[in-house]
């Protein structure tokens, strides 16, 4: 049982007729895959795929062994975390409230949304008596990303999509939340679809690291496997990485 | 203290004033949020309409309100005269505002928390409900007050098309010249203007998102049911009996007057209920409104009928006209009553001390010293076909720059205090006396007969034929003389048109 696969994917729009091309790819369940490319290289484009925000010019993609044109948009996009660059909290709506929203979509009671609410700050090592009824704009850096994440997983879907989620942090906060990632990764076992531009991160947290160029899928393969590649795009942002990088593959 | 004595005398017609100004506000601010606010969401859902929507609603805005008012006066079924033109001119108004904070406020939220709310699974609804209405409230609620009080300055315009409102009070202080009487009206809506900019400022603040859930649902229940109360109250206050007759009047004193008299003898000789909507915005307006029915008779002058109303050429023979203008008035559903007794003729005005001083007595005489000075009429007479080109044709009229456009009532101000030198007035104004004025003698006769006559509606009279009957007895019974000391009293010892009525018809009985 795979988590996301996509077969032979073409995409285009009018300006550009390739912003995927034939790109394939397959994320197992409990999989971590981190897409590392150059801005422009289609990652985010990737991504929206798979909570059918977009859909395939052709090949298939398919979410839990069914295709995303057969899936119904909104239970899908339910049934798939998705945090994206800028996060896009709610301002107008509390640290608790934004977790709650999905969950309430879903006309949980309250006690069991309030209950998750508190187990996913909790998860996200936010104490939940302090933030809960903060306001986005009051939070820093990372703990609106911290939200972020939290939110994705608030009625626990089986799929993760994280676009840059880490991009905009400073190198601290950026490590501290990284690890913080393995960790729950280890407990969550969710299957990841997670785009960077930074290999450091992507060997990082990636039981698979691929690397996208101009809409293709160059490379894929394990971390390790990664430094004895010699094609010069791929070189490229093995040596542009932020080292020291553990390599360290635990979580999977 | 003036205005203080005048609110305390006219306490009751006050609040009849205001309360139909609030309604009037109200009304077409609720009407306008129900149609701007899905307007608004419609346009933002489609960003090629949103920008040429944003725009015309700018330029909309721009209209003058009377020019407004003026577009919608023949336009069917919303057009004409009273509260219901009104309302659709306010709602107009109203709409744009809201329509375009509406727009602005969806399509300002940054794209990043609506692609959130569509990534996490929300359906466009529950987006809308949940993420941009929400977010789009303070911005819908500013245009929201932008439109309540550009509500209130509008609605008192509406005063000239018959709508009520304490605009009334302005215009009739106008036509008055008795600043008193404007800041009676002035002053209520501009606290009126105050008050809802003021309570819409705590209802936005309120209605923030920063406020908890149940702060704003407070908010939200105390709007409506303020909102509910003052539909109903003003409604309540500001209804009107279902079968009265409505008699209407044009926008100056002489005016004012005469529909008093008419509505009193109406309401003395046949007990019937009389609705006023005096102090219309002109000529055309009257005619319209008793065309559509919106008012069943009003006093109109036969020269001015024959000439700005049936557009035939002007003529010099008083029966003549007056036939004429019966036979016409009779094709359209109207029927001409018996005239009043009297002439209101266009004056040539100079000031008396002019007159005097160059031994002035017709506008021959004049014409010889036109080109040194200055002249101010009224737009009617500028437009008029029995109006300011005729008369410049047959006098040979010429003047140091072409004529100021002024109002009526405040050239005759202008003319005693030296800032033009020569108008065109009525015979009968009262001010002629007060302010020293000499009228110059129509020595070719150009102007024709103005006698004044009430006009009414055709099926009014078939209905009521007690009110042809009533009307008929006012035959002959104004002279010039009764009607330039009426027209006295009011311009000058600032009595009121209605007292001046009563106590005419009191000595008349």
């Amino acid at each position: 049982m795979s988590g996301i696969e996509f077969r032979g994917v073409c995409f285009g729009r009018n300006g550009r007729p390739r912003i995927l091309d034939d790109f394939s790819l397959a994320v197992g369940a409990g999989e971590v895959v981190a897409l590392v490319g150059a801005s422009g290289a289609g990652k985010t484009t990737v991504l929206k795929l798979v909570n059918r925000l977009l859909l395939p010019g052709a090949g298939d993609v398919r979410v839990q062994d069914k295709d995303t044109r057969e899936w119904d948009p909104i239970r899908l996009r339910r049934s798939v975390g998705y945090v994206i660059q800028e996060i896009g909290l709610f301002p107008h709506l509390t640290v608790a409230d934004n977790i709650a929203v999905v969950p309430r979509l879903e006309r949980w009671s309250d006690d069991r949304v309030t209950a998750r609410v508190r187990e996913l700050l909790a998860l996200m090592d936010l104490d939940p008596d302090t933030y809960a009824n903060r306001w986005p704009d009051e939070l820093s850096g990372g703990q609106r990303q911290r939200v972020g994440v939290a939110r994705a997983l608030a009625i626990d879907p089986p799929v993760l999509l994280l676009d840059e989620p880490f991009g905009a942090l400073d190198p601290v906060t950026r490590r501290q939340l990284q690890s913080e990632f393995r960790r729950i990764q280890a407990r969550l076992r969710k299957s990841v679809l997670l785009v960077t531009h930074d290999m450091g991160e992507a060997m990082m947290l990636g039981d698979r690291v691929g690397v996208m160029d101009d809409g293709r899928l160059i490379w894929c393969g394990p971390p390790r496997a990664i430094a004895e590649c010699d094609d010069p795009r791929v070189r490229r942002f093995v040596d542009a990485a932020t080292p020291p990088m553990p390599t360290g593959t635990e979580s999977a | 203290m003036s205005v203080l004595r005048f609110w305390i005398e006219h306490r009751q017609e006050l609040a009849t004033l205001f309360a139909q100004h609030v309604f009037l506000v109200a009304v077409s601010t609720t009407i306008a949020v129900l149609i701007g606010v899905p307007l608004g969401i419609f346009a933002s859902r489609r960003p090629r309409l949103a920008a040429p929507f944003v725009a015309i609603a700018n330029i909309a805005q721009t209209v003058p309100s009377l020019a407004m008012f003026g577009f919608l006066l023949p336009v069917p079924l919303i057009g004409g005269v009273g509260a219901r033109a009104a309302l659709a001119v306010l709602i107009l108004y109203g709409l744009l505002p809201i329509v375009r904070s509406t727009i602005v406020g969806i399509t300002g939220i940054d794209r990043s928390i609506k692609e959130a709310g569509v990534g996490m699974g929300m359906t466009p609804r529950e987006l809308l409900r949940q993420i941009e209405l929400p977010l789009a409230l303070p911005s819908i609620v500013a245009g929201i007050r932008v439109a309540a009080v550009v509500g209130v300055g509008s609605a008192t315009i509406a005063a000239a098309i018959g709508a009520g409102g304490l605009g009334q009070y302005i215009y009739r202080g106008l036509s008055m010249v008795d600043s008193s009487v404007i800041l009676a009206g002035a002053i209520p809506a501009a606290l009126l203007a105050l008050g809802v900019d003021g309570g819409l400022l705590w209802l936005e603040r309120r209605l923030s998102p920063r406020r908890g859930r149940k702060s704003r649902r407070a908010a939200e229940a105390v709007a409506l049911s303020l909102i509910g109360l003052l539909l109903a109250g003003s409604a309540v206050l500001s209804a009107r009996a279902s079968s009265s007759i409505v008699v209407g009047s044009k926008n100056f004193t002489e005016q004012l007057i005469l529909g008093e008299i008419v509505a009193q003898t109406i309401e003395r000789e046949t007990g019937l209920k009389v609705e006023r909507r005096l102090n219309l915005g002109g000529t055309l307006i009257c005619d319209r409104a008793l065309l559509s029915g919106d008012i069943d008779v009003y006093v109109e002058y036969t020269g001015t009928a024959l000439t700005a109303i049936f557009h035939q050429q002007p003529s010099n023979d008083p029966r003549a006209v007056t036939e004429k203008v019966r036979e016409l008035y009779a094709g359209t559903g109207r029927t001409l009553l018996a005239p009043l007794g009297y002439d209101n003729t266009f004056a040539i005005l100079v000031r008396g001390a002019d007159a005097r001083a160059r031994g002035l007595r017709t506008i021959d005489d004049a014409a010889k010293v036109t080109p040194e000075w200055k002249a101010g009429f009224g737009y009617e007479f500028l437009e008029r076909p029995d109006g300011y080109k005729g008369l410049a044709k047959t006098y040979g009229l010429t003047f140091r720059a072409p004529p100021q456009v002024m109002d009526l009532t405040l050239s005759y101000r202008a003319l005693a205090s030296g800032q033009v030198d020569l108008i065109a007035g009525d015979a009968t104004a009262g001010l002629i006396k007060a302010l020293d004025l000499f009228q110059l003698a129509d020595n070719r006769r150009y102007f024709p007969p103005y006698d004044a006559v009430p006009v009414a509606h055709a099926s009014t009279l078939l209905r009521y034929p007690q009110v042809r009957r009533a009307l008929e007895r006012l035959a002959g019974r104004i002279t010039a003389a009764d009607m330039r000391e009426m027209n006295n009293a009011a311009d000058t010892r600032r009595e009121n048109p209605a007292d001046i009525a009563r106590s005419f018809l009191d000595r008349r009985q």
